[in-house]
């Protein structure tokens, strides 16, 4: 029956909206996020007649792009939103543009207004591959019914395939209307000019292996490419094999787990003092899936002051010697490069040894940075020291909760604070940096990993940026634990403001802030406020008793705490500021 | 340096505004630009005349790799090859000028392709350095109006650029 059955399906005709939906299911997708309007009203009518998948109706369109986002980041699952025409696009493109940044591998569908009426200006039209392009890896506009479905399962192949990312498919809406034959997909599509490469050159990764093998004070740098290509298991066993210190990007958190004697901390602008130091003084760096970005390694010029080997592992060839000088560069999927280096590396261990004594040495100097204790601060028994709240979220969820952020002071806190031992723990935008993420990130975590425990760290700035998806959680039963660490002030804003500014504190205070805890009540959800230190404890219990319950808790915190370390934008990577006393 | 580049890319649209794109948001620069479907009408064939120090031009040439529409790039000025360029200009052309115009073409290799009683129309092919000094070398206020392709190129000998 089931054979007969696939065979009457793949020659019937379908209309245009239930191809979207069929090669929906085809992909395996199971929840899609979105918001209907005009142009998608087709498509629509088909989600309505389908149950492979589950629509969850956000409150904004930005906040379905970044839902989607979320739901790859903790699931590394392809994200899916739709949307309509018009704003329902511009709307998105802050949420295309975060997910591009980071690589994250999505399929953002679009309505756009009907084929002859395009360029007439007419009602909700916008030409959304002109504005998306810049920020998407690819994009189409399908303009005939029959490559409606090529063009969908070519969406899903470059989303999920190479250097991941966004891919957007605009449909114009009497396209969703027609109807043609519907041939299932035989095998992945083939693209001529697109073929990206897996497996790393064999001769470079021989280079690396003598250079690694030669090294004195050797340090492995792994950032976001390392979570995107799932090489975790691999990454342990090299820096294992390598005995090296290791530092994981903002992008990378929880690669390479925080517990481990090896791991020195995130390097960076807030990254520890130990990690800096040692990205500066090693003598061969081997940087994996990540990208020297201005935040990570400070001032380029600084940075190469000092001699060493670099060896870039990168599916993207274009991430390699973009901002630092590259010795030897490994193109290639790093799950596969690491597995190839690593039994490289095995074999030329048996006949050249790895200085051990000098790798000794080299702990030893890690050893007195770590002796710093940079990530010490001041504790608080009159206020709630933000720090304090991240730490107590760790001890209460055992550090293995599903942690989303928004972008500021409470991200780089949430960053340093919570120590992530595992891979897609830590959901943020690093690279836009993208105030307002942090609740439908948390929602489009519930969805991918329903029984997980998932915590939202936010500010009160960045909430307001997208707090009417506390109605989406509440139709969906979505229970993110939300922790605002309130300080009353745009506090990385104001942080800038008070070291570069001289105090003057444009803008960044927030006043008639709402009164958060009534805020989630009146969305249907359980509301705490908590100023004092001693009942931080408490509460925090109490609301991840409430499994069920989406808990909004809101902590008047410290109001003029800073992020420490600081490296201050365009300065050297160890021209860090250690707290307070060295401004 | 200069620096001429040839790109190979599906004949598709808007894949053309995707290397525009590429320039003006990364910051390079545009020299020329020229652009047509090749035999094959589903391949369009790009060259691109840009500025660059190696550096720049490395990341330019990575930068069009990665666009999902292109399926090979060559810098041709990394080895032989050709470039020529078309120039279309027209030039007053009254009493002894006549003459003139017409010997400056025949120098130039230029062909007289219209002809009025103030003007001649002159296509000139070659390389950039060509077309310019036929410029240099008129009077200036003899010119009346130019058109120029840009660059086209191609490289020398067994070089070949194809799927």
């Amino acid at each position: 029956m089931g054979d007969a059955g696939n065979e009457r399906n793949e020659l019937m005709e379908l209309n245009g909206a239930d191809i979207v939906v069929r090669c929906l299911a085809d992909e395996g997708v199971e929840h899609v996020f979105g918001y209907p309007g005009g142009a998608v009203l087709y498509i629509y009518d088909a989600i309505y007649k389908q149950d492979k998948f589950q629509h969850i109706l956000v409150r904004h369109e930005q906040a379905a792009v970044h839902a989607a986002d979320a739901y790859s980041r903790s699931s590394n699952k392809v994200g899916v939103c739709l949307v309509t025409s018009g704003p329902g696009v511009t709307n998105a493109v802050t949420g295309i543009a975060t997910a591009y940044m980071d690589s994250i591998p999505m399929v953002i569908i679009s309505g756009q207004v009907p084929t002859h009426a395009i360029g007439e200006d007419a009602f909700q039209e916008c030409d959304t591959v002109g504005i998306t392009r810049p920020c998407v890896k690819h994009n189409f506009l399908v303009r005939d019914v029959k490559d409606l479905a090529d063009t969908m399962r070519k969406a899903f192949y470059i989303a999920r395939t190479g250097r991941p990312g966004p891919v957007l498919v605009d449909i114009p809406k009497d396209i969703t209307a027609a109807h043609c034959k519907y041939t299932a997909a035989k095998g992945e599509p083939v693209l001529r000019s697109y073929t990206p490469v897996v497996k790393g050159h064999q001769g470079q990764i021989k280079k690396a292996v003598q250079m690694l093998l030669q090294a004195e004070r050797p340090m492995i740098y792994s950032g976001g490419g390392a979570i995107l290509s799932d090489a975790s298991a691999e990454l342990y066993d090299f820096v294992k094999l390598l005995g090296a210190p290791c530092t994981n990007t903002l992008m990378g958190l929880g690669a390479f787990p925080f517990s481990d004697q090896q791991f020195v901390g995130m390097p960076g602008m807030h990254g520890t003092y130990e990690a800096n130091m040692s990205m500066q003084h090693c003598d061969v760096l081997i940087a994996v899936g990540a990208r020297f970005d201005d935040r990570v390694i400070g001032n380029p010029k600084h940075f190469a002051q000092n001699a060493r080997k670099i060896i870039h592992i990168d599916i993207d060839p274009s991430s390699i010697s973009k901002r630092v000088k590259v010795d030897v560069p490994i193109v290639g999927n790093i799950k596969d490069v690491l597995v190839d280096l690593i039994a490289q590396y095995k074999t030329a261990a048996a006949e050249t040894r790895q200085n051990t004594d000098a790798l000794a040495k080299w702990w030893q100097q890690v050893q007195v940075w770590r002796g710093k204790e940079c990530m010490k601060y001041a504790g608080s028994t009159e206020v709630i020291k933000p720090q304090s709240v991240v730490q107590k979220l760790w001890e209460v969820t055992e550090g293995d909760a599903y942690v989303t952020s928004d972008v500021g002071q409470h991200q780089m806190w949430a960053a340093q604070y919570y120590g992530f031992n595992k891979p897609r723990r830590w959901i943020n935008s690093g690279g836009l940096g993208t105030m307002g993420v942090g609740l439908p990130y948390a929602m489009g975590v519930q969805m991918a990993n329903p029984d997980a425990t998932v915590a939202c760290i936010t500010g009160e700035g960045s909430i307001q940026m997208n707090i009417q998806e506390l109605s989406t959680c509440r139709q969906y039963h979505l229970t993110p634990k939300i922790l605002c660490l309130n300080n009353r002030y745009l506090g990385m804003v104001r942080q800038w403001q008070q070291i570069d500014y001289s105090s003057r504190y444009a803008e960044s205070y927030m006043d008639a802030l709402p009164d958060f805890v009534k805020l989630a009540e009146a969305y249907g959800h359980v509301g705490m406020r908590i100023e004092k230190p001693s009942d931080v404890d408490g509460a925090m219990r109490e609301a991840f008793k409430l499994k069920d319950r989406l808990v909004f808790m809101d902590f008047i915190t410290d109001q003029e705490e800073n992020v420490w370390p600081m490296v201050k934008a365009g300065k050297g990577l160890t021209e860090m500021l250690l707290g307070s006393e060295d401004l | 340096m200069k620096h001429v580049i040839s790109v190979l890319m599906e004949n598709a649209p808007g894949a053309l505004s995707r290397v525009v794109g590429l320039f003006s948001a990364r910051g390079y620069n545009i020299e020329t630009l020229t652009v047509a479907p090749t035999e094959d009408a589903t391949l369009s064939r790009l060259t691109l005349v840009t500025m660059g120090s190696d550096d720049v031009i490395e990341q330019i040439t990575k930068h069009l790799n990665r666009l999902v529409d292109v399926i090979k790039v060559v810098d041709l000025t990394e080895g032989p090859h050709i470039e020529r360029e078309l120039m279309l200009i027209k030039v007053r052309a009254v009493g002894k000028e006549r003459e003139e115009m017409k010997r400056m073409a025949d120098i130039f290799r230029g062909r007289i392709i219209d002809v009025t009683d103030k003007a001649y129309t002159i296509e000139l092919t070659g390389n950039q350095e060509k077309v310019q000094a036929f410029i240099d070398a008129l009077d200036r206020s003899a010119i009346l109006e130019t058109v120029r392709t840009g660059v086209s190129g191609i490289g020398r000998g067994e070089r070949i650029l194809k799927l």
